[in-house]
Formats: C-alpha cells, sequence, structure tokens
C-alpha cells in the first residue's frame, strides 16, 4: 500500500514533516460520500483535504482503496504497568494499539499499586508520552485501592498533569448505592465521569459463564444478565437524580440495552460501550473449557450478541470499547476455574467491527469514525482527538482496507500477551497506517 | 469408543450397551476364587485425584489392578500439587513416566477436559467439579439393569422411569446420569426445589418436578442425591429440616413407591437427611451394590478404552 520510490523511502530517518495521502475516502465527512480525496498532513495538522493535492517534498502514500477513519479512541484499556509488567506494559499495550489504528487510548485503574492517586495516574501519563506510539489517559479509580469502602482522590487526580475526567473501578463494581451516588455528584465539580463496571457481586459469587444452557450441561456457576442489568438500572436512576454523567463499561446483555434505551429517552446524561468481543462470539464457545473464552462480563448468547450490535447501530450503545485485558500464558493454560479473567483487543478491534456491523450492513464506516472515534473521545473529555477528519484539526487518524481478504488471526503481536480469542478466525480487513499528530506510529501494518 | 470418557454424552446407545456388556461378563469373575485377569498387564493407570475420594479411588484402583495393570496413585496432598505445580505441568510429568491411562478426580468442571488436551493415554473422568461423573451413571444404569431386567444382555432401559431427587444444579452424579440414562431409552424426571436445578435445566433430556410425592407412584427407580454440608447455610433451601420434609426419602414415602421399586444413592448418605436409615437399609436399596458394581464397572470401562473392542470369554 506504501507507494514505492523515492516519496516514502527514509521516512522514519527523516521523521514527521509532510505527508501526502493520496485517493483515500474519507469516512464520516458527508459531504464527500463516495468520493475519494487526498489529504495533506503538516505540522502535526491535517492542511487540506481535496481531491488532486500534489505537493512536492512531502512522503506520498498511496491510499487507493483504503478508507481514512479519525485515529481511533479506546475508553477501555488495561496496560498493566504499573505492577503486571509480565503480561503488558504501556510501551507494549499502546503499540498494540497503534496497530489497532488506535491514536488514544484510556488506561483502566486496576493496576498494582491501583490509580487511585495523583502520583500513579501521572506516571502512566508519562510513561504514555515516552512511549509515543499512542496517547494515553488515566483513568482514576473511583474509591481506594478499588475496596469499594471510600472515595479516592478524584478532584486531586483531576487536577493533575493527567487531567483525569473517567473514574472507574473497573473490574470491580462500585456496588455500594450510597458510595456510588457520592461518586457521581461529586465529578460534577470537574467535568467527570462515573465508568460503572455493572456487577450485583452477591448475584455473581463464584460466577464463571453465563447463566444459562452452556452454565448448565458445563457446571460452571452461572453470572445472570439479571446481575449486570440490575446495576445498570440502578445506577442510570442515580445519575438522573443527581444530574452526573454515569457511563456503563462493556454491556453484554439484551437486556441491558433495553434499560440504556429507555434511560436514553428519558434525556438522561447515560453513555454506555460494548466489546468486540461481546459483538461476536458466544457463550457456546465455553464448550472446550478453553479459558481463553473466560472474560467478564461473560459472553453471552447469540440473541444478546444481535441485540448488542442493534443497540450500537441505532446509538442506544455510544462506542465500541476494547477492554483489552492481556494476561501471561500461565494464567490462562489452567482449569477454567482458576483462569483469569479478560482477553486482548486492541489489535482486532477495527477487523471485528467490519465483520460484525459493517459487513452486517448495520453501520457504514461514517458511523464506525462516530462509534470508533467521535463518540469515544467524547465520553471521555479528551482533547485533539475524534474530530472529523478536515482542514485545520489535529492529524490523527487511521487508514483501513476493508478490502484486505479475510485473514486467520495470529495472536502474535505487540502485545506481550497472547489471550485472544480470535485466534484462527478469519476476519476482514487490515490496519494500514496510523498517524499521531501527523507523525505515522503505523506503516503497512507495521510499527513505523 | 472415543479415546476418552469426559462426559456421558461421549458415549452412544451401542457404546454404553457394550460397556454393560462387557461388565455383565466380567462380574462373572468376581464369583471366582482368582479374581485377576492378564489383560491390562504392563499398562500404567495412574490414579490423580485432587480431592478426597477414598471409594472412587479404590474402586478406580481395584478395577485397574484386577486387570493386572500397574498403578501409581497421585493424590494431590502428598505431591508436588500442593505446593502450587499445575495441572499441565502434572500431566506432562505423566505423561513423560508415561500413562496409558490417567483417571482423574478434580474440584473444577472441565479438569478432565483440559487434561486430555495435554496428554496421550487416556482420560477417565472420575468426577470434575460440578460437571459429569460418567463412571458414576454407568454402575447406575448397570445396577438398574441388573436389578429389574436382570443383567440382561443387549437390553437397554426403554421405558423405565427414574426419579433423581435433589441437589441437582451442583451435582455431577445427576448431570450424567440424565445423558446416560436418556441415551438408554430411561425416562427421567429431576425432584428438586427449584432453587437447586439450573435455571436451563428445560434443555436437558429429561421432566423435570418440584413435588417428589406426585412422582413416587410411578418410578421405577428412585436416586436420591447428597446434600452438600456447604450448601446446608447458603439459602438454597430454609432449613435442613425442611429439606428432609419436602424431598427426603423416608419409610412413608418409600411405601408410595411401586414393588418393585429401587432405591439408590451414590454415597456417602447423609442419613437422616435425603434418606432415611430404615430406607438406606431396607432391601429396596442398593446402595452396597452399586459399590460392588462400580468396580466391575470400571474394569469394562478401562478395558475398553485400553483394550479392545470385544471381551475375550471369560468362561473359558
Amino acid at each position: 500500500m506504501i507507494a514505492g520510490g523515492s516519496a516514502t523511502t527514509g521516512a522514519q530517518a527523516t521523521g514527521p514533516d509532510r505527508w501526502l495521502i493520496r485517493g483515500v475516502t474519507v469516512a464520516g465527512s458527508g459531504g464527500r460520500a463516495g468520493g475519494t480525496a487526498d489529504i495533506l498532513l503538516s505540522g502535526g495538522s491535517i492542511v487540506a483535504i481535496e481531491t488532486g493535492l500534489n505537493h512536492s517534498g512531502a512522503h506520498v502514500l498511496d491510499a487507493d482503496g483504503l478508507i481514512a477513519l479519525p485515529g481511533l479512541v479506546d475508553l477501555h484499556t488495561h496496560l498493566r504497568e504499573p505492577g503486571r509488567e509480565d503480561a503488558e506494559t504501556v510501551e507494549t499495550g499502546t503499540a498494540a494499539a497503534a496497530l489497532g489504528g488506535y491514536t488514544a487510548v484510556h488506561a483502566m485503574a486496576n493496576t498494582d499499586p491501583v490509580a487511585d492517586t495523583a502520583g500513579v495516574v501521572e506516571q502512566v501519563w508519562r510513561l504514555g508520552r515516552a512511549a509515543g506510539h499512542c496517547d494515553v489517559q488515566p483513568v482514576g479509580a473511583v474509591t481506594a485501592g478499588l475496596a469499594g469502602l471510600r472515595l479516592a482522590e478524584l478532584g486531586t487526580m483531576a487536577d493533575s498533569a493527567a487531567r483525569v475526567r473517567v473514574f472507574s473501578d473497573d473490574g470491580r463494581c462500585v456496588a455500594d448505592p450510597l458510595l456510588m451516588r457520592r461518586a457521581l455528584e461529586y465529578v460534577k465539580a470537574f467535568d467527570g465521569v462515573i465508568a460503572q463496571h455493572a456487577q450485583e457481586p452477591r448475584l455473581t459469587e463464584g460466577a464463571q459463564l453465563n447463566e444459562g444452557e452452556m452454565s448448565a450441561s458445563l457446571g460452571l456457576a452461572g453470572w445472570p444478565a439479571v446481575a449486570e442489568e440490575a446495576i445498570i438500572a440502578r445506577d442510570c436512576l442515580l445519575a438522573a437524580h443527581v444530574g452526573s454523567a454515569l457511563h456503563i463499561c462493556h454491556v453484554s446483555t439484551a437486556g441491558s440495552a433495553e434499560i440504556i434505551r429507555w434511560a436514553k429517552s428519558k434525556g438522561w446524561p447515560v453513555t454506555a460501550e460494548v466489546t468486540p468481543h461481546h459483538l461476536l462470539l458466544t457463550d457456546e464457545l465455553a464448550s472446550g473449557y478453553d479459558p481463553v473464552f473466560k472474560v467478564n462480563p461473560p459472553l453471552r448468547t447469540s440473541a444478546d450478541v444481535l441485540e448488542l450490535r442493534h443497540a450500537l447501530a441505532d446509538g442506544t450503545i455510544d462506542c465500541v470499547a476494547t477492554d483489552h485485558a492481556p494476561h501471561p500464558v500461565e494464567a490462562k493454560e489452567t482449569e477454567w476455574s482458576e483462569a483469569a479473567f479478560g482477553m486482548t483487543g486492541l489489535e482486532t478491534a477495527l477487523r471485528v467491527v467490519q465483520e460484525a456491523m459493517v459487513d452486517t450492513g448495520l453501520l457504514d464506516w461514517a458511523g464506525i469514525a462516530d462509534r470508533m472515534s467521535v463518540r469515544p473521545a467524547r465520553i471521555g473529555r479528551l482533547a485533539g482527538h475524534g474530530i472529523p477528519l478536515e482542514a485545520g484539526v489535529p492529524a490523527n487518524l487511521t487508514l483501513y482496507d476493508p478490502a484486505s481478504p479475510p485473514a486467520a488471526v495470529v495472536p502474535a503481536g505487540a502485545s506481550k500477551s497472547r489471550n485472544t480469542p480470535f485466534a484462527g478466525l478469519e476476519l476482514p480487513g487490515r490496519v494500514v497506517a496510523t498517524f499521531l499528530r501527523g507523525t505515522p506510529t503505523v506503516l503497512d501494518g507495521k510499527l513505523a | 469408543m472415543k479415546r476418552h470418557l469426559i462426559s456421558a454424552a461421549d458415549l452412544s446407545r451401542a457404546d454404553a450397551l457394550l460397556i454393560l456388556d462387557t461388565a455383565e461378563e466380567l462380574a462373572q469373575l468376581a464369583d471366582r476364587p482368582i479374581k485377576k485377569l492378564p489383560t491390562l498387564r504392563g499398562r500404567t493407570v495412574v490414579n490423580l485425584f485432587y480431592e478426597d475420594s477414598t471409594r472412587t479411588r479404590i474402586s478406580f484402583e481395584a478395577a485397574a489392578k484386577r486387570l493386572s495393570a500397574d498403578v501409581i496413585n497421585f493424590s494431590a496432598k502428598g505431591s508436588s500439587v500442593a505446593k502450587g505445580e499445575s495441572l499441565k505441568d502434572t500431566a506432562l510429568t505423566l505423561e513423560a513416566m508415561g500413562a496409558d491411562a490417567v483417571v482423574i478426580r478434580h474440584p473444577a468442571s472441565g479438569a478432565a477436559h483440559r487434561l486430555a488436551g495435554w496428554v496421550r493415554g487416556s482420560v477417565l473422568n472420575a468426577g470434575d467439579g460440578t460437571h459429569e461423573h460418567p463412571t458414576q451413571a454407568l454402575l447406575d444404569a448397570f445396577t438398574i439393569r441388573r436389578r429389574l431386567m436382570g443383567g440382561r444382555r443387549g437390553s437397554a432401559l426403554d421405558g423405565l422411569r427414574v426419579t433423581i431427587v435433589g441437589d441437582v444444579l451442583h451435582s455431577r452424579v445427576a448431570r450424567s446420569n440424565v445423558l446416560l440414562l436418556s441415551t438408554l431409552g430411561a425416562e427421567v424426571t429431576l425432584a428438586a426445589p427449584p432453587t437447586l436445578l439450573p435455571l436451563a435445566v428445560g434443555s436437558w433430556p429429561c421432566a423435570v418436578t418440584y413435588d417428589l410425592d406426585s412422582e413416587l407412584p410411578k418410578s421405577d427407580v428412585v436416586m436420591m442425591l447428597r446434600v452438600q454440608q456447604e450448601r446446608m447455610n447458603a439459602a438454597f433451601f430454609p432449613s435442613v429440616r425442611e429439606y428432609s420434609r419436602r424431598y427426603g426419602l423416608d419409610t412413608a414415602r418409600m411405601a408410595r413407591l411401586p414393588d418393585h421399586a429401587i432405591v439408590m444413592h451414590p454415597g456417602p448418605m447423609n442419613r437422616g437427611v435425603e434418606i432415611a436409615a430404615e430406607v438406606a437399609d431396607s432391601s429396596r436399596s442398593t446402595i452396597v451394590e452399586q459399590v460392588a458394581n462400580g468396580v466391575t464397572t470400571r474394569m469394562a470401562v478401562l478395558y475398553l478404552l485400553l483394550g479392545g473392542t470385544q471381551f475375550p470369554a471369560v468362561t473359558q
């Protein structure tokens, strides 16, 4: 895909100056639908989007057949650093993100130590800047140590260099209704949002797999849909009551989508995300007890998958978020009940979403730009990202080839971990290039 | 037959009948002064037990020894497992020692399935968590056929009505029996309080009732499940006494059974909870026979997985 000849030779050596992306289809700019254009990047910004741009001295990237999306933004990434550098580091996780087309990720707070102080969130933020593959926006914990007992210093994290706006105890639910109410109220002071991991703890003690036919026949403790839906319903009511922003992490059931649709119909300040794996995979994959399919919330039924796709298409669910959760081999090469919850997702997200949403006709590429860049950036209060591509905006963009023939997913990527549930599955598409403020982080599908 | 026996669903009707008929042949050995056959001489069977289960371990050990196999007992308490070795590493160790069959009992559902991915020998599931216990179902089917059908070879359990009573949700015995007995043509009914049935039990090949008493006069077999100690204080039922009152098999309930009906229990029993002592010790009870039949049935399974498809005539 990269044009041959002198235009690209030595791109890495000369660094980010000017790039001309030629003949690309720009997603999310309604006026240009169907046509192609050239995009000129310079000084970290998009200088022009026009047809027939000709700029000598720029590196030329022949983007025939490619789609240009605003750089993808992930609201839900586990980078594992500090604490579990054996599973992932900020360096490897953000490299995986760039390869997946992301220009910004929100790093979840369940590290060790927990990101519940200004010190830890600033550390993660600085590691992200040093890695340079994409922007890293730390998420702060809602409660100290994720213990669910008292609020972390939310305001201090908001005021820190990391400018935290999204707070989450992800991995655990803020189950105490009073604490959840206080958290929602408190973050109004600095335009924060509470991202809830919706899981009623008593209804999910020892839970291993979606409660249904599979859990019954496999003899695994069930994780009932109602345990998610009950918390979502409660928190939507709380958000409405105190007038503060609630975001629901990894929505996994048809019933959850219905509750969120109802809350939005009331005009309540509720947003939601769905993971790529919940848009494609079902609990039937657990039949061989391979813990690569063990995730929290669990894979659900095909009826849930279809309803989640529709909810994403009609905007009930605002965005796709990966919940990229790397784990070392030994955490998965074990009995199901002993294995860690979680799957990697950054490097495959866009391909999975093409399969689930675009190739099914549910969303067009403008819709993908909205659900994977514009809306997650807005929910995360992230400046400089998620802006539809036009002259004058920061040059954060992803070039994607949707016509690349379906190819089997290979677990070996930039992530330190290999726990992808999509290994061996044939998925369409290919991320060709990613630009972060005008600098390529990925070229020809490889780290630049 | 498949190479492993992990779920009762692995067995076709023909497979199940072959095992029962082979067990019937082997049962004749039990009456002979020398109970041992040379069939598995030089083969190694490992008993890999991560849970205390003296009765199942001894049963498998006796079965393997009567077929002249070398038996290695590997229990979690006395080995590196207690020091934190993973199941996979243990599997690789057994593989290196040349185990022809591994009999595994494990507290995690799916452990036998995982093990089968790591060893070349046959894996026999001797109970994995709350999933399955297929040899228990086979010995139960064998016992039912002997008691109610004279042990007639080639015959299945078509039309027999079997009622399984108690904690189905957490019972590997119930899961395996529902699958195997329905494969063999029996009509299985589960009788339990709603809290002790899986939510999706409707998709299983059996009927379900909350009312044990209405089921008893129609039952040829009543199989009582053990109430585990840890369920007793976890809100599955209000009290042990109430459970016993509604689902326990006492003499009054036993009197409602048809004359020919039998009472089964996989053991160990909680006398006075799910079964009254008078019932357990009555002539309808097959509980002691089940233990004896366990050895014979497991011999048949080991033989068929490790040996061959047809049993050399025991009678020669």
